[in-house]
């Protein structure tokens, strides 16, 4: 099982924290400044794998990350994940972001913090890996875009109509 | 007025900018948003940052709570508010307004709400009910997305009480004509499925449905559960193994469609599932790996591609051949396949086949042999990961000859590394090979200085215990300890000589004790130099309070007389006004030792460490001090959990369904006035005296007043007392005080304290017997002239990892429950026992006794029953030795080596758990009255002796302790040894499993390693709990964790409680209290004394069971037990 994802930049800012298994709010943000300290600290040319944060939790969860230009993507798991094939994960939602943000950058996920929780959420479900494939996961998105599209132009209608009334 | 304009002036930017494209389609609602972040990253420092957070969470608290906010820009606010709360600053105040986002929202804005609460709440946060209904709707609305909201929100934190609520739509949407929404389904019964197993039992046929699902998606959702249930018990799916085959050899095949394919791989992570469970599938099982071989060779021939991804299936693959049964062919290609991810220059395989060949080399050592000079490469990897890696893969292949290799290599990445959890792993890996394999004296006492200057104050408190212990108990030959120990000295003290300063305080305390202990072995070496050495020490300011209790205690041992009074005097007066109250103590018995020469021979003496020592636990010593006080006024000793259950009762209004049943039964019992020793025992344990109880037992109807049993109330005291003087027997030693700290000092520095006879009445003996304990099956025990106290051995002989402390500073607890048990019988109460025994024996497991029990005359009938009453016995999985099968000569040959305290129990089955080479493992568990006891045979059929024996069991659920160690560490060919463990409970789970390694060596070849498991079920731990109806109720009030459920009656009509209780009687154990009309309620406890209450009524045909307990889980476990034995009848 995914126990967290986090994104966070070359500065350890967090740009994204989602948490699969309860840590009280403190515990959570050290658990952040711990995975950052870990991470920052390893060379591009070195393994993507990493063992034995103190804090969430013993030898039996891993982290496994990638380091894309300005932010780090970093996955906590269990024993019952596969070391390789969350790597791969991990790049497949990197793909799908920048395919739906075109050109995904740093500013992106900021901006659009809720969003990219959505696109998370096709991906990984309670921990859970729930779909791998890209283009179902753009699909799934989509469907929910052109929902908000929809709202925004029925709301965009009142405010047309108090700027020219 | 003027606010909604200016709210929509400042939205507008942002909406003319509106880009048509669908990714950045939003920018409307987060222009605050951006105005927020822009001033974050203008920042220069945290403090400033604060105070804009500060200040935004204000404006954002204003906002919401204004009633005007319309549910748009609550959306917007809401973002804002998680934005803050990611940066780690509370934004509670928002967690409700959230969920109303989630209630009262459109779609979209729902999709905020729902995405606020599962970031902000957890599963067990209150405001999460006022989410339930909201789930409720949204899983039956029509809109596609609402319902997928609803179902991710499930997953991803739900309240487990909650979960039957919306169980029933969860499932229906398995049916659901859309295969994303099928998908979402599954993962959330799989979630409900963690957290709640008993919840969703019944729907295990859906999810075969979802594993046979048209949709590969789906199937791919439904492989988390099975993977999760095989993982569990991969006995119960073993019909699926020829289906997971087909599965994969589809999917390798390329018969998905194309859809699936990542970087032209069929389903990547679909194949990596399946390996896994088809590894789980063929462990240990000839028959389900000779179905797999073929599609593990195509995979193994398929994956050929130069992608991360096809490296992760054949790395699985390797796995799971070395997990199954082997077959040659395919092992050479797997390791093959491991060659080349060790010898691939990229770092991420380099990983993964050193984490591979760890993994073999416990079956194959010479495939590490193979990869040698690739092994010790990497040993100077830059990569700190690829060296820890290594050197776990060294760590698996020690062995004499190369310990000392081995070793340096593990201390010199230790001297370099900075992360303190490697240290910790790897300082306890050093010792344990140390211990293990040293090849002399000045070697091990030189590596274990380093393992203590590296490790310092972090490293595991068991690697100094058992050091120390080592020193103390030595080994066969006393010439050679006599060496080891005199090694030890010199090197301390050309250490303290040095720089003591910079060693860590562990150390320090190591070096005191043995200085304390051992100096004298140096005859050149003058007391005085150590003390003033030692006194050095404690002057130094680095030094903290429990080193230099240590130091002390050290002083006190070696001040003989002579030169160095001088010295002690100056530090026992320095410490004897310290702030601190164990120094302080320390320094005066260190002044007064140090003046009466003829009580510190007495007290401390010299070579003591080889006998165990007699640990009176019950403190007895105190009890003249306590029958003084309490003589005095002083109230009387209640233990923590009557003070909760008095705190309990006296709570004025009590909502709960006992508090309203208890005066009718209460009453009942007052009219019964019976004296069994049932209830004797439990008000004793109540009132934390039974001694006083059963002198005056014929007043049984005063104790019924539930709130005052409390002894200590005048007209008992005289009495008491009188009692108590008989029992100063002993004297009181000035060293045992409660404030004795350094654990391994006082196990080898203490007289024995000689034991209080058995037959004086001891009240605080029986405080100590747990209140549960059931002191009814012991005094049936007791009666049948089988008292046998669980065998303590103090000495560690095998060098396996034990826990000094625990096992040689704490007599057995059953030597306390012998005594009890005396008492009783003295008290002339021994015929009541007798009656009473006989009632309960009927009900205690019959497991519990042998047919072979040497039975007094009076309770022959007993006997009778027994023999009636064979299917019981098999029911829980024990067969009792007279029914043994005659034709398992193997089993009843490995049984006669059982010790013979033993032997007379009833046993399980043997199971094998492990053969390597002509090592055969096998092991049973016995029942005894009040623990679990299992024994590990390990049987020689070779004609050579092994050596190096080791066995190391662990369990998440249990607590293992070792009972005795095997008598010899290497033993004769076609001979068997016998390891006992005790079990107790740990954490309750449905099933306990217990993973162990056995070790061992021929002479002159390598050490082999294996692993195995060894299962049971929870029932084996279940004692029936002997309560009375109104203890019940005190009970019930006081246990917080609980569950709910309903269950099927057995029969109909009239008799359908009795008979369905009856069952659960039988097969669970279970005490039935009390049946009144259509309710009943019952008890048990877990081993040991983990209480259990079941309260069951008869509603619709069905039977609602309310169950509560002390212990998280237990009541889930236990109803998950109770639905099995309704439904197995």
């Amino acid at each position: 099982m995914i126990k967290a994802i986090l994104i966070f930049n070359n500065h350890g800012k967090p740009r994204l924290i989602r948490f699969y298994q309860y840590f009280a709010e403190d515990m959570q943000q050290q658990i952040i400044r711990e995975t950052f300290h870990l991470v920052s600290k390893r060379d591009d040319n070195v393994c993507n794998f990493l063992e034995g944060g103190s804090l969430i939790g013993g030898s039996d969860y891993k982290l496994i990350y990638r380091h894309y230009a300005t932010l780090y993507f970093v996955f906590c798991v269990d024993s019952s994940e596969s070391e390789l094939g969350i790597l791969d994960l991990i790049q497949v939602f990197v793909e799908t972001l920048d395919k739906c943000f075109e050109n995904v950058c740093e500013l992106d996920l900021i901006f659009h913090m809720d969003k990219v929780h959505y696109i998370l959420q096709e991906v990984v479900m309670g921990g859970m890996v729930l779909e791998t494939n890209m283009n179902e996961i753009v699909a799934q998105v989509e469907v929910q875009n052109r929902m908000e599209k929809s709202e925004v132009s029925v709301q965009c209608q009142p405010v047309a109509e108090l700027i020219s009334g | 007025m003027s606010d909604v304009v200016e709210k929509t002036l400042t939205a507008l930017p942002s909406l003319l900018s509106l880009d048509p494209q669908p990714g950045s389609a939003k920018l409307s609602s987060t222009s605050k948003l951006g105005n927020l972040i822009r001033g974050i990253t203008e920042l220069t420092s945290k403090h400033e940052e604060e105070k804009l957070i500060q200040h935004e969470l204000a404006s954002i608290k204003d906002q919401v709570s204004s009633p005007n906010t319309s549910m748009r820009q609550m959306k917007e606010l809401m973002v804002r508010a998680i934005y803050c709360e990611s940066l780690g600053y509370e934004a509670s105040f928002t967690y409700i307004h959230a969920i109303k986002l989630a209630q009262q929202g459109t779609a979209l804005e729902k999709r905020v709400g729902y995405l606020a609460v599962s970031l902000f709440l957890n599963e067990s946060h209150e405001l999460l009910l006022l989410l339930v209904n909201t789930v409720l709707k949204d899983l039956q609305s029509t809109n596609l997305i609402e319902v997928c909201m609803a179902l991710t929100v499930v997953s991803q934190m739900f309240p487990k009480d909650m979960i039957p609520a919306i169980l029933p739509l969860v499932e229906e949407k398995l049916n659901h004509p859309k295969e994303i929404i099928r998908r979402k389904a599954v993962l959330a019964l799989y979630k409900f499925y963690l957290i709640a197993p008993n919840q969703v039992q019944h729907i295990h046929n859906k999810f075969r449905k979802a594993l046979c699902d048209k949709d590969p998606g789906v199937m791919t959702a439904s492989l988390h559960i099975y993977l999760q249930m095989i993982q569990e018990n991969p006995e119960g799916y073993k019909d699926l193994t020829a289906s997971f085959v087909t599965i994969l050899k589809q999917v390798v095949g390329g018969k998905l469609p194309m859809d699936f394919n990542y970087h032209s791989v069929p389903a990547p992570w679909l194949q990596i599932q399946l390996l896994r469970i088809l590894a789980l599938l063929g462990k240990n099982d000839q028959s389900a790996s000779a179905v797999m071989y073929e599609v593990l060779d195509e995979s193994l021939r398929r994956a050929e591609m130069n992608h991360n991804i096809t490296y992760a299936i054949l790395y699985e693959c390797v796995k799971c051949i070395y997990t199954i049964h082997p077959k040659s062919d395919l092992l050479e290609k797997a390791a093959k396949c491991i060659g080349n991810f060790v010898l691939s220059p990229k770092i991420n395989l380099k990983y993964l086949g050193l984490k591979a060949l760890t993994y073999v080399v416990q079956q194959d050592p010479r495939l590490a042999l193979q990869h040698q000079m690739t092994i010790i490469e990497c040993l100077d990897h830059s990569d700190l990961i690829i060296k820890r890696e290594t050197l776990e893969l060294l760590f698996r292949i020690t062995n004499a000859q190369n310990v000392v290799v081995i070793v340096e290599k593990m201390l010199e990445f230790l001297r370099v590394n900075t992360d303190d959890y490697t240290t910790i792993d790897l300082v306890g890996k050093v010792a344990e090979l140390a211990e293990k394999y040293a090849p002399d004296n000045e070697w091990f006492i030189e590596t274990m200085s380093t393992v203590f200057s590296v490790g310092g104050d972090m490293m595991q408190p068991d690697i100094p215990n058992s050091f120390l212990k080592l020193l103390s108990e030595g080994f066969d030959s006393v010439e050679e300890d006599r060496k080891l120990r005199l090694f030890a000295v010199d090197s301390y003290i050309t250490l303290l000589q040095k720089e003591p300063g910079k060693l860590p305080q562990r150390f320090l305390q190591v070096i005191s004790w043995v200085l304390g202990e051992y100096s004298h072995l140096k005859d050149e070496l003058e007391p005085t130099v150590v003390l003033k050495l030692l006194a050095k020490l404690l002057d130094m300011k680095h030094t903290s309070s429990e080193t230099k209790s240590w130091i002390l205690m050290a002083m006190t041992k070696l001040c003989e007389g002579g030169a160095e009074v001088s010295v002690v005097r100056e530090v026992s007066e320095t410490y004897s006004s310290s702030m601190d109250t164990v120094l302080r103590q320390r320094a005066h018995e260190l002044q007064y030792l140090s003046q009466d020469s003829e009580l510190r021979a007495k007290v401390l003496l010299r070579d003591n460490g080889l006998r165990p020592l007699e640990v009176d636990s019950s403190l007895s010593f105190l009890d003249g001090f306590v029958s003084e006080a309490l003589a005095a006024g002083a109230a009387p000793y209640k233990p923590p959990h009557q003070r909760q259950e008095e705190l309990a009762q006296a709570k004025a209004l009590s909502l709960e369904p006992y508090g309203l049943s208890l005066p009718m039964s209460m009453s009942s019992c007052s009219i019964t006035d019976r004296q069994s020793p049932t209830l004797l025992s439990m008000s004793s344990g109540l009132s934390g005296d039974s001694a006083e109880i059963s002198h005056k037992g014929g007043s049984t109807s005063l104790k019924l007043d539930g709130v005052k049993r409390v002894w200590g109330r005048e007209g008992y005291l005289p009495q008491r007392a009188a009692v108590e003087e008989a029992a100063q027997v002993e004297v009181p030693c000035t060293l045992r005080s409660p404030s004795q700290q350094g654990d391994a000092d006082s196990s080898h520095s203490q007289t024995p304290t000689s034991t209080p006879t058995p037959t004086e009445p001891d009240p605080e003996k029986q405080q100590l017997a747990s209140l549960f304990f059931g002191l009814s099956s012991q005094s049936s025990v007791c009666l049948m002239g089988k008292p046998e106290p669980t065998p303590h051995r103090f000495r560690r002989k095998a060098k396996g990892v034990t826990d000094p402390t625990s096992s040689s500073l704490i007599s057995t607890p059953s030597n306390v429950e012998k005594l009890l048990c005396n008492n009783l019988l003295d008290s002339n109460i021994a015929s009541e026992l007798a009656v009473s025994s006989a009632k309960q024996i009927t009900e205690l497991p019959q497991g519990l006794k042998t047919a072979s029990c040497d039975v007094e005359a009076e309770l022959t009938d007993i006997a009778d029953i027994k023999q009636n009453n064979p299917s019981l016995i098999v029911d829980n999985g024990i067969v009792a030795a007279a029914d043994e099968d005659p034709d398992r000569p193997k089993d009843l040959c490995l049984i006669s080596h059982l010790p013979a305290e033993l032997s007379e129990l009833c046993h399980s089955e043997i199971t094998p758990l492990c053969t390597i080479q002509s090592l055969v493992l096998s092991a049973c568990h016995l029942q005894k009255e009040d623990s679990l006891v299992l024994a590990v045979f390990i049987s020689n059929s070779s004609d050579s002796a092994l050596q190096h024996i080791v066995l190391d069991l662990d369990s998440e659920q249990l607590e293992v302790s070792c009972v005795s160690d095997s008598p010899a560490e290497d033993f004769r060919g076609h001979s068997v040894v016998v390891y006992q463990y005790s079990l107790t409970v740990k954490r309750p789970s449905i099933h306990v499993s217990i993973e162990g390694t056995v070790s061992f060596q021929l002479p002159g070849e390598a050490p082999q390693a294996a692993q195995f498991s060894y299962k049971l079920p929870l029932t084996i731990f279940i004692r029936p709990l002997t309560v009375s109806t109104e203890e019940y109720g005190t009970m019930w009030l006081s246990f917080s964790h609980d569950t709910k459920q309903n269950l099927t009656l057995i029969g109909d009509g009239q008799e359908a409680l009795t008979a369905t209780l009856n069952v659960l009687k039988q097969k669970l154990q279970l005490h039935v209290v009390e049946i009144i009309g259509q309710e009943g309620i019952l008890s048990c406890r877990l081993l040991q004394d983990q209480p259990c209450l079941m309260h069951c009524r008869v509603h619709a045909g069905t039977l609602a069971v309310w169950l509560r307990s002390p212990v998280p889980d237990l009541p889930d476990c236990l109803i998950y037990h109770c639905q099995r034995a309704l439904q197995e009848y």
